[in-house]
């Protein structure tokens, strides 16, 4: 039996698992990636990309932090775009195509270079307990690794059950082996469980398609990179084709609902609605003649296409029916039946804002475990755990994400107070203050944090000081003298004469005035090297709604300094109804501002609660 | 949780008095006086006992369960006979039962409130019907207390969560298949909250009347009648309600009741032009109360004079008509002659404006309702540029509905999402 000591374990070594090592590792804590193959490292078990509206955004935090998942994503990325590219460039999101090979060759190379970061192969069968505590887990070959903090990042591993049509069998995903003894243990800590579901289409032998009729969709002509440090694409660039579903594929998918593994009644877990399978798509939308469908390449030297928009339960030989009704697939191959896949998720509202789980100290949760989907929310869970673990390692304050700051902020705490009632995604419209979340302005956000966590490395200390005394610079230029309405109108720039002087920035702060109009009047603005310029505009074009959401970041601020114990009772509160009691004991929000994001909590309840909170405090002062 | 207790009808002497038992032990306790069972909900004929099992009084002991009552807990309701004396028999017994307690004044609305029986815009309404002295204020006050405010807001919110999560979902779901531009859909939904949105904030100060009141001002020259004037009008069909002195002694003010709504006549110093420092100051006053009143009576021959100005709907008549040969428009103090018209004229010109007022009826719904249209109004400027401005619409609607939830509630991207989920198919 081998015994062994790291100060941070690792359980899983997927989006989450790996972000969470490399994050653990970086802070300087010894660190063990625990998986059951080491290919599994990098695996994209889902479609073939990274990115996106909210998720771009959250891949841009990771990096801010100095995270792996951007770096690696620019390495393996074979059609970059940027989303909503005409649009604000606060809704503006990063998105790439991502060769698997690629991009698992990516990954375990940087985490084969990180210091201080073990992989160790092996099947975690159970926790090693001290008290209460977790020190560490046990593999199934009987030996030990002790360790200060153990990161759970298994993903659907819980009690995963793999459908396919009436067909179904145990699993994480194709191939992985579920991990039941180590439910069993969790089971032991009385975690409140919930069961989702999750989908894929069956993939297609890209050789057999007929791509000659098919509509084209091309990356960016200027690829927008994910890392701050990336300066240019490596790998070939594809185009993808699109298809359309038809009224035939329809007729087929209707005529089999009843074989289908969810309309068959076989699965209980709730899917995303944001990525619903065909079955769902046709059923709900029933007057759609049509739906779109993106055959996205898994690779430049992979045949394999993922048919992005026909996740599936139904069984084999109707897939097959249906796929080659679609124009362009008439001779299509399966390579791989879509699945649904049906899984245990702890409810995250349990968790501190660590990731932490108060029942079972020194365990931590990260990734698909607290009910999310995707990658880039699962790698931010990942970065989140791993920062906080190293941190209770090293007796040092956890690192609190806020609303106000960050995407990462937004997702952790709607997902530690309100809970999820569906597989969790990230979408813009989630953060309250996505004027000032833009992903071209994470470093600004974030990367301060981490130089002061100590999670930077010093390739990107240097690039971002660089690029802050660049920046501040600029806006000293903007800033340093004032001009009146004439001197303005002098450069042909249309302001009203109403007699106020203005600085550059407050010029810049008009919507049709570019950086490169004001260099008449500022001839140093000259100087400024282009992609500071465009930073420097798009701070502008905000600033005045980011100045008038500033009361509400205070009053934000305000609410997350009034904390609440841990051990609140909210049972004794008087004037509480017994709901919003019940809700409060369940989410255990950490502050009063975590408490006013409680579904159903009123301000009258928040009165009570603070007025509570301020009582307690003159007691314990007294 | 605490039970607690109050007289729930006025003090003093009555032929009934209700005392309200709200909490988990209102049940027990009401019980416990009648030295029997009650129903979970039903009304019994009960003699009360007091602890030692002396007799207190006989009474219709009403039961009602959570969460079907008044707080959203078990209530008990005791009519006994009201008597003070009896009323505080058996309040004293009530304090000396366990768990029970007196309850803070508007706790059972508290409750109520807490326990989602009302919204905040019902329970100003409760409030504004136990205040309201008149015809109008009881109308009014009802119709926010069955929560048509809150309804309303909850339209308005409704369309603008629609209007934001089709913003949304352009945004969000770009490489999906919904529509590009819905600029035409969204900025439709919004003018027609913005339409909705100006009418109830002009409503609001006729509304605001209502509940507290016009005021009335009579004017004229010094010893034209004025104070006999406002005697007799407050000693003729007009019932005096209340009558206290003004901030100075120089505007001594009647509230009544014309016609169901509420006045309050201001009866101001005399006017006229004088070197007396003093008198100066309370003429100044005057013609501040009166330009600011809603309406005003000149009791002149010769509204010039007075240097306050005539506005539309403001009532002129010819004082001391006792005195001289006037026959029309001619009003005595004295003798009553021209007092019914004058009450007539009054109340026909407030009822006709009364007419117009809103569901709103606070200063706080006023600014709220306000806040909204403004942030609106910003949000249908920046969709005129289409699509490309989303993201700066997007802001002005979220401030929009967070203005409207101010008067209600309030709003979670959970909403957003819901609408979007509902309405497109996504997920390609």
């Amino acid at each position: 039996m081998k015994h062994s000591k790291f100060d941070v374990v690792v359980v899983g070594a997927g989006h989450a698992g790996t972000e969470a090592a490399h994050a653990a590792a970086r802070m300087g804590a010894e660190t063990a990636l625990v998986t059951l193959s080491a290919s599994d490292i990098g695996v994209m078990s889902c479609n073939p990309a990274i990115g996106g509206l909210g998720k771009g955004h959250l891949v841009r935090e990771i990096d801010a932090l100095d995270g792996v998942m951007g770096r690696v994503a620019d390495q393996a990325g074979i059609q970059f775009r940027l989303l909503n590219r005409r649009k604000g460039p606060a809704v503006q999101g990063p998105r790439t195509q991502a060769d698997r090979a690629l991009y698992r060759a990516a990954m375990q190379k940087e985490t084969h270079a990180q210091q201080r970061l073990t992989v160790v192969v092996g099947e975690v069968v159970d926790f090693l307990m001290d008290g209460s505590r977790v020190a560490g887990i046990r593999l199934a070959d009987e030996s030990e690794i002790h360790a200060e903090a153990v990161i759970l990042t298994s993903g659907t591993f819980l009690r995963g059950v793999i459908h396919i049509g009436d067909v179904s069998r145990p699993g994480g995903r194709m191939g992985g082996r579920p991990s039941v003894k180590l439910a069993e243990r969790l089971d032991s800590f009385d975690l409140p469980l919930g069961r989702l579901k999750t989908g894929t289409p069956p993939r297609l032998d890209g050789r057999t398609i007929d791509w000659s009729e098919l509509e084209r969709q091309d990356g960016d002509e200027e690829p927008t990179l994910f890392s701050f440090l990336s300066t240019s694409v490596v790998a070939p660039q594809i185009s993808c084709g699109i298809t359309h579903t038809n009224t035939r594929t329809h007729e087929i998918i209707e005529k089999n609902l009843s074989r289908s593994a969810m309309y068959g009644g076989h699965i209980d877990g709730i899917g995303p609605r944001y990525c619903p399978s065909i079955e769902d798509k046709i059923v709900r939308f029933s007057d759609k003649e049509s739906h779109q469908i993106f055959l996205e390449p898994e690779g430049v030297n992979d045949h394999t296409i993922y048919p992005n928009g026909i996740s599936t339960s139904l069984p084999q030989d109707v897939q097959q029916e249906y796929v080659r009704s679609i124009m362009g697939l008439e001779n299509a191959e399966i390579l791989q039946p879509g699945y649904a896949i049906e899984y245990d998720y702890v409810d995250p509202r349990v968790l501190t804002s660590s990731l932490s789980l108060p029942d079972a100290p020194g365990l931590y949760l990260a990734g698909q475990i607290n009910g999310t989907t995707g990658y880039e929310e699962a790698a931010a869970q990942g970065l989140v755990a791993g920062l906080n673990a190293a941190l209770e390692v090293f007796g040092r304050n956890p690192v609190h994400f806020s609303r106000a700051d960050s995407y990462i902020g937004v997702m952790i705490d709607d997902l530690t107070t309100r809970g999820v009632a569906e597989p969790y995604r990230m979408f813009t419209s989630r953060a309250e203050f996505r004027l000032s979340l833009r992903a071209d302005n994470a470093d600004q956000r974030l990367t301060h944090v981490g130089l002061q966590l100590g999670c930077v490395g010093d390739r990107r200390k240097a690039r971002f000081g660089e690029k802050m005394e660049m920046l501040t610079a600029a806006k000293s230029k903007l800033s340093e003298r004032t001009y009146t309405p004439k001197e303005i109108r002098a450069v042909g720039i249309n302001v009203n004469q109403d007699g106020n002087r203005r600085d550059g920035f407050a010029i810049l702060a008009f919507p049709d005035v570019a950086f490169d109009d004001l260099i008449p009047l500022v001839p140093s603005l000259r100087e400024v090297e282009p992609d500071i310029r465009l930073q420097v505009e798009r701070d502008a074009l905000y600033a005045n709604y980011i100045a008038r959401q500033q009361k509400d970041v205070e009053a934000m601020k305000r609410d997350e300094s009034y904390e609440i114990p841990r051990d609140f009772d909210y049972f004794l509160l008087e004037g509480l109804s017994s709901e919003i009691k019940q809700k409060l004991s369940q989410a255990r929000p950490e502050t009063i501002a975590q408490a006013s994001r409680v579904e159903g909590v009123t301000p009258a309840a928040l009165t009570l609660l603070l007025a509570k909170l301020r009582r307690e405090q003159k007691v314990r002062k007294a | 949780m605490d039970t607690i207790f109050a007289l729930a009808s006025a003090q003093g002497k009555a032929g009934v008095a209700v005392i309200r038992l709200s909490g988990p032990n209102a049940h027990p306790a009401a019980a416990g006086l009648t030295g029997g069972t009650l129903p979970p909900r039903g009304m019994r004929v009960r003699t009360l006992h007091a602890g030692d099992g002396s007799r207190l009084d006989d009474g219709l002991v009403l039961t009602f369960q959570a969460p079907a009552s008044f707080s959203g807990e078990d209530v008990a309701e005791l009519q006994i006979h009201g008597s003070t004396a009896s009323v505080n028999a058996v309040m004293r017994s009530l304090s000396d039962t366990e768990g029970l307690r007196l309850a803070e004044p508007g706790e059972f609305t508290r409750r109520a409130l807490e326990n989602g029986k009302m919204d905040l815009t019902q329970v100003e309404g409760l409030a504004d019907l136990i205040d309201a002295e008149t015809e109008a204020q009881r109308k009014q006050a009802q119709t926010i207390l069955a929560g048509e405010l809150g309804a309303l807001a909850e339209r308005w919110r409704r369309d603008l969560i629609r209007a934001a999560s089709l913003l949304e979902a352009v945004i969000d779901f770009a490489d999906e298949e919904v529509p590009t531009d819905v600029t035409p859909e969204v900025r439709s939904l919004i003018s027609g909250v913005m339409a909705d949105l100006q009418r109830e904030a002009e409503g609001v100060r006729i509304a605001e009347r209502i509940r507290t009141g016009f005021e009335v001002a009579i004017v004229g020259l010094p010893n034209a009648g004025k104070s006999t004037l406002l005697n007799a009008l407050a000693g003729r069909d007009a019932a005096i309600t209340s009558e206290f002195a003004g901030t100075t002694r120089d505007v001594i003010e009647v509230r009544m009741d014309l016609g169901g709504l509420p006045v309050t006549l201001l009866d101001t110093a005399g006017l006229r032009e004088t070197e007396d420092h003093v008198e100066n100051l309370g003429i100044e006053l005057a013609r501040k109360r009166a330009e600011a009143a809603d309406l005003r009576v000149f009791l002149t021959e010769n509204p010039t004079e007075l240097g306050v100005e005539m506005l539309v709907g403001d009532i002129q008549v010819f004082p001391k008509s006792d005195l001289r040969d006037v026959t029309e428009g001619g009003i005595s103090g004295k003798t009553g002659q021209g007092i019914d018209q004058l009450i007539a004229q009054i109340s026909r010109v407030l009822a006709e404006r009364t007419t117009s007022h809103g569901i709103a009826t606070r200063e706080r719904h006023r600014v709220a309702l306000d806040n909204a249209r403004e942030a609106l109004g910003a949000a249908m400027a920046v969709l005129e540029s289409g699509p490309d401005l989303y993201d700066i619409a997007a802001e002005e609607m979220r401030t929009a509905i967070r203005a409207l939830e101010t008067l209600v509630g309030r709003i979670g991207v959970e909403d957003l999402l819901d609408e979007i989920f509902s309405s497109f198919c996504l997920g390609k």
